[in-house]
């Protein structure tokens, strides 16, 4: 393992030389990275870095077409994405993915129910009791609770993002991977979110997706700039705002 | 739908009281309704016809209304269960209740089979691969002659009496005969709404919601689909297992894909996704048939442009609608 300034950093994920073609186009190219338990890493990169890509290699959503991810020390790569949520890797979609017409409550407590009860077909799911108490506690943590009896479709944009993370945080994740948690957002909605962000990242380990640069350099402990499918940089926000290659790619895109 | 009776709680007071008393004892409602029906049909057979396709379409339902899969194949699993069952007592000289559990694995069985093969398919592709499964399925049983008797229909389904707990009662008898098939499409209904309010059928739904939400929260999408299908197909075994005691045959005409069409039509006319609804759809559609067909040869014509009067003007379906306007 590593050791850091004479303290063991613990390695909640670790990718060693993933890659992923889509037939002919490489969209992303050996990338090795390590992050850190109980920290906010931020993966941030210009339109078609491989942001989202990599994204979806950490959550499962597809298999890399090189390379391995490790979770807690196990290989993970390839295993279908229904039991990243069973290992405690939840995620957020870049586009709000909701049950539409389910309440916003049935939304949290079917969540919940992937960790308890899948296939049982003769008990009534209302004596699930504790289920719907824990939906309540989430709903209230991602300010819900007045939404709580209506059709998750009839929310506003800002609060389906909300009923999102309230989902993912429903599988109990250790590892909480968001996918531009603000993308579409007010300024006011941006807020919300971020604050609910860094109160999130005390409990579990946050990996977070995002574009706009600005909005993560303020919460991140560290940041992994990708670019053409590369691993341009990675470092503190303080390294990464100095580095010249960023500067060139990323930064410096505002000045011309 | 899900958890009804929370979600229309702040609504209470602008709601009809008959909703929320339908929804809490729909399974006890059927019951009664069941009871009283053949009084009112004009026959008993069309009464016990309309149970046995309303057990049909509830099973059908499972998959078209609460999965959101539209299957196309259906026609498969009635008839399987209705030759299984016809089979077992015309060869094999099994007991009644043995050949209804026959029928009811038939389905169980033919459901796997279809349902591993097509569960991957969304959309029309499901719709045409369960299509093509259930013709083979058809041709299968059509050229089997010394086992169903190929075109003419396995003959010779003769239950006379039935021994119940040492009771032997009469058969024959349509009055009997329907409340004895009443009692097993009962027991269904009961079924099947402890499967709806059972965790897994939150799961259905939740997976015909959003499947990529579904896989992210940890669910299997896949085997949940397979699930409900087998499932799906048991009610349908159910029910063709009742059509070849009621009928004494098995016409071939059963695996044709009309069948798996007026299915899909009795769903629709009656609300798909809805528990009542294919009940509903199944008497609304037999009665009309029973009405037209005296008056005119060319029933369908009439009875279809009733239907498609009904897909353009009422999109939820006959329960559908109601219960739109009951929860208002």
């Amino acid at each position: 393992m590593t050791a850091v300034a004479g303290q063991t950093k613990e390695i909640i994920l670790r990718t060693r030389g993933v890659g992923k073609t889509f037939g002919k186009f490489v969209a992303l190219n050996n990338i090795s990275a390590e992050f850190s338990r109980g920290a906010i890493t931020s993966i941030i990169g210009p339109n078609g870095a491989g942001k989202s890509t990599y994204f979806n290699l950490l959550c499962g959503a597809f298999p890399p077409t090189r390379g391995s991810v490790e979770f807690e020390g196990r290989d993970v790569t390839g295993l279908p994405q229904h039991r990243f949520a069973h290992m405690g890797i939840a995620k957020s979609f870049q586009i709000t993915s909701v049950f539409p017409q389910l309440t916003t409550r049935e939304n949290i407590r079917v969540g919940l129910q992937a960790l308890v009860s899948r296939y049982d077909i003769w008990r009534p799911r209302a004596r699930l009791t504790e289920l719907v108490e824990r939906a309540d506690e989430l709903l209230a943590l991602v300010g819900l609770w007045d939404s709580r009896e209506r059709a998750a479709k009839t929310l506003a944009h800002g609060e389906q993002r909300a009923l999102e993370i309230g989902m993912a945080l429903a599988s109990q994740p250790r590892l909480l991977l968001l996918d531009e948690p603000t993308a579409g957002m007010s300024p006011e909605e941006t807020r919300t979110m971020m604050d609910l962000i860094v109160k999130l990242a005390k409990e579990r380990t946050v990996i977070l997706v995002e574009h706009k640069m600005k909005l993560v350099l303020g919460i991140s402990d560290r940041i992994l700039v990708l670019h053409h499918g590369e691993l341009l940089a990675e470092g503190t926000p303080q390294e990464v705002r100095q580095n010249e290659a960023v500067k060139r790619v990323y930064l410096g895109q505002r000045e011309h | 739908m899900t958890n009804a009776a929370q979600s229309i709680k702040p609504h209470r007071a602008t709601m009809g009281i008959w909703y929320e008393f339908a929804t809490r004892h729909r399974a006890s409602i059927v019951a009664v309704v069941i009871l009283i029906f053949p009084l009112v049909m004009p026959f008993t057979a069309l009464a016990v016809n309309i149970l046995i396709y309303g057990l049909y379409a509830l099973g059908f339902n499972l998959v078209f209304g609460y999965l959101g899969l539209l299957s196309f194949g259906h026609a498969a699993l009635f008839g399987t269960g209705a030759y299984l069952c016809g089979i077992a007592i015309v060869h094999l000289g099994w007991p009644w209740y043995a050949a209804i559990a026959a029928g009811i694995a038939g389905g169980l069985l033919m459901a796997l089979l279809i349902g591993v093969l097509a569960i991957r398919t969304r959309g029309i592709y499901f719709a045409m691969v369960t299509m093509a499964l259930s013709q083979c399925v058809y041709y299968l049983f059509y050229q089997a002659v010394d086992l169903t008797g190929g075109e003419n229909g396995l003959r010779g389904i003769n239950v006379r009496t039935i021994d119940l707990f040492g009771l032997r009662i009469d058969f024959i008898n349509p009055m009997i005969r329907y409340y004895v098939i009443a009692a097993f499409v009962i027991a269904a209904f009961f079924v099947m709404s402890r499967i709806l309010a059972s965790p897994f059928g939150a799961v259905i739904e939740a997976v015909r919601e959003n499947e990529m939400r579904a896989r992210a929260s940890g669910y299997d999408v896949t085997l949940t689909r397979l699930l409900t299908f087998i499932l799906s197909g048991g009610f349908c075994g159910l029910a063709g297992a009742l059509q070849a005691l009621h009928l004494s045959i098995v016409p071939i005409e059963i695996l044709h894909y009309e069948t798996s069409g007026l299915v899909v039509m009795i769903a629709l006319l009656g609300g798909m996704g809805t528990f009542f609804g294919p009940m509903i759809g199944a008497a609304v559609f037999l009665v009309l048939e029973n009405i037209v067909s005296v008056w005119t040869v060319h029933w369908q014509l009439i009875v279809g442009a009733i239907f498609i009067a009904c897909v353009l003007f009422f999109p939820a379906g006959i329960w559908g609608t109601l219960i739109a306007r009951g929860r208002r």
